[in-house]
């Protein structure tokens, strides 16, 4: 099945992304040709085959629920591009 | 000629500052020269700490003084920008974390210095370790100190390029897909990748989380052994990291092959495969076999899939773990300031170079609604068959020997426009990262235009001690670890 620029349109947005017409041109076109070569595992029969998410056996991790020392605001909000007392500050969300 | 300090391993380095032959001080000192005369030539590093590690060898040379030292006291080690160091500036690679400082050290940033080793710098790489070659870093690549036209291998190819040019005593790296084994291979070093959950993530900058794990990239396989013996263990910051014992690594070091089994895939042996790349590594597999080893054809019939798999599952574990990049909390932010929306778009579409977006597009397309079961569960599923391939496979053999990679080094900006081609150069790294398998490069020969080749051996999980015992013993019976680039430039420091 092909990608159409609409759909690397539609993904970008999903990926909060943004491409200008060169890109998405470049971006469908290059898509296309890994996808093409993904469609090799059509070839796999893969009936009643668990997926893995993991290569080690993992179950759970569970702990204490016990109030453990973390960051302190100052040493939170040091790499933030921009902050107020002890809050992350971000553009404007909702138009009024 | 003797040797320089910055020539030297850690095991080398070590009994001479036990013996106060030299001090930890006169080691940076030796390796930062080192640094000034070849650096502008590799680019290994993106950040050099010099007053940093002159600060930890005072500390390592007190420590030697009251004889509390460890293997790694007074070591200058180079560390790849992806794992935290606390106040050290950690940019992955990217314009999205250009100034992010980590208020905090990753677990084995937290071990190494608990024996005071010496960090040197971070080391150059792929950007988010997204990429093969070093070419996608954001500061540039670093180049091969074989030949510095062509790439050092990626994405911790400024570890590799680090190592083999003497820049540091050993290196960090992190492998997803075959970051620490392609470089090392590339570089003509030695790269290990432990088994998945050997290594505590805590603090390794996320690219794709069930693949991902931390090893050393070394001058030869004894400090390979020596960095793992003090970077394993359980972490109860990482809950996937794995509740076991951890062995003296440095004992498995034998010089013969007695009883060993090793297994030669045939998948691995077929057209693509560099010739020169072949020879050198079946006259490998002659020489672990003249040690005592057997010799056994073993298949791995999903082999040919493995590519495909880990290009599906990856990215999109990628594509989830780098949304976190939203100009909000660390790193980049637009100056772009109308709405939230808009800020988040124009912010990583500005931080991201073009690589990490062809990822994170892949990944987020393989999980949309209507793909997600042909994509994103077929390829878990094919995971699923890749691993029962080796857990057959190590019913026959105790590891599983191959090329590193299928040819040794090309130019710089030979493929970067072609991005599968590419990925299909992944095709010997990937398997043992999608199955968690622990796996070593070792050096095992230089082709007609003198560039290294290298030898992988892959063992069962939590089998490190096989792995470096076969490496081990390849190595003592051969000089190829010895050969260092950049003759010329051996000055005395």
């Amino acid at each position: 099945m092909k990608i159409t620029k609409k759909d690397v349109e539609h993904v970008a947005t999903l990926a909060r992304l943004r491409f200008d017409e060169g890109e998405v041109e470049l971006f469908t076109d290059q898509l296309n040709k890994i996808m093409e070569y993904f469609e090799k595992l059509k070839n796999v029969d893969t009936t009643g085959v668990v997926p893995s998410t993991h290569a080690v056996d993992l179950s759970n991790a569970f702990r204490e629920d016990a109030v453990k020392k973390s960051l302190p605001s100052d040493e939170s909000l040091k790499n933030a591009p921009d902050s107020e007392q002890t809050f992350f500050k971000v553009p404007k969300i909702i138009e009024v | 000629m003797t040797k320089q300090l910055y020539q030297m391993t850690i095991h080398e380095l070590n009994k001479l500052l036990e013996d106060k032959k030299v001090s930890s001080g006169e080691i940076v000192e030796s390796v930062f020269k080192r640094i000034e005369s070849v650096e502008e030539k590799v680019h290994a590093y993106i950040t050099l700490t010099y007053d940093l590690a002159m600060q930890h060898a005072r500390d390592a040379d007190g420590r030697i003084l009251r004889k509390e030292a460890g293997f790694l006291t007074g070591i200058p080690l180079a560390i790849k920008d992806i794992i935290c160091i606390s106040g050290v500036k950690t940019t992955c690679g990217s314009k999205m974390l250009e100034n992010f400082i980590p208020p905090y050290d990753a677990t084995v940033i937290k071990k190494i210095k608990s024996q005071s080793a010496v960090f040197a710098g971070k080391t150059n790489m792929d950007e988010f370790a997204m990429g093969s070659s070093n070419e996608t870093s954001f500061f540039g690549p670093a180049r091969n100190p074989w030949d510095t036209e062509r790439i050092p291998g990626g994405s911790s190819g400024g570890s590799a390029a680090a190592v083999a040019a003497d820049e540091c005593i050993a290196s960090l790296g992190s492998d997803t897909g075959g970051s620490i084994r392609q470089p090392a291979s590339h570089c003509g070093v030695v790269g290990l990748k432990p088994t998945y959950g050997r290594v505590s993530r805590f603090g390794l900058i996320a690219f794709a989380s069930s693949l991902d794990q931390i090893g050393p990239v070394t001058k030869d396989v004894e400090d390979a052994a020596i960095l793992l013996n003090c970077i394993s263990g359980f972490d109860p910051m990482d809950s996937t990291s794995v509740n076991r014992e951890v062995p003296d690594y440095t004992k498995a070091l034998v010089k013969n092959a007695k009883g060993l089994t090793l297994g030669i895939p045939k998948e691995y042996f077929v057209e693509g495969l560099d010739p020169e790349v072949e020879k050198a590594v079946r006259d490998g597999i002659r020489e672990i076999e003249k040690q005592g080893a057997k010799i056994k054809e073993i298949s791995l019939p999903h082999t040919q899939y493995a590519v495909a798999v880990y290009y599906l599952i990856a990215p999109a574990e990628a594509c989830s773990n780098l949304a976190r990049y939203d100009g909000v909390k660390y790193g980049y932010r637009s100056d772009c300031k109308s709405n939230l929306r808009e800020m988040y778009e124009i912010t990583r579409s500005e931080g991201f170079g073009p690589e990490v977006k062809r990822r994170i597009m892949l990944g987020t397309y393989a999980l949309s609604a209507g793909y997600y079961d042909a994509y994103y569960k077929k390829a878990s599923q094919v995971r699923t068959l890749i691993c029962r391939d080796f857990e057959n496979a190590f019913k026959e053999c105790d590891l599983v020997v191959t090329p590193t990679a299928p040819a040794p080094a090309y130019r710089v900006g030979e493929k970067i426009s072609d991005p599968l081609s590419m990925y299909l150069d992944d095709i010997f790294t990937v398997p043992a990262n999608l199955a968690g398998l622990p796996c070593i490069s070792v050096p095992c020969g230089f082709n007609d235009k003198g560039l290294p080749m290298g030898l992988q051996g892959i063992g069962n999980l939590f089998e490190e001690e096989k792995v470096l015992r076969c490496a081990y013993c390849f190595e003592q019976n051969t000089d190829w670890h010895l050969r260092r680039p950049f003759k010329d430039a051996v000055s005395a420091c």
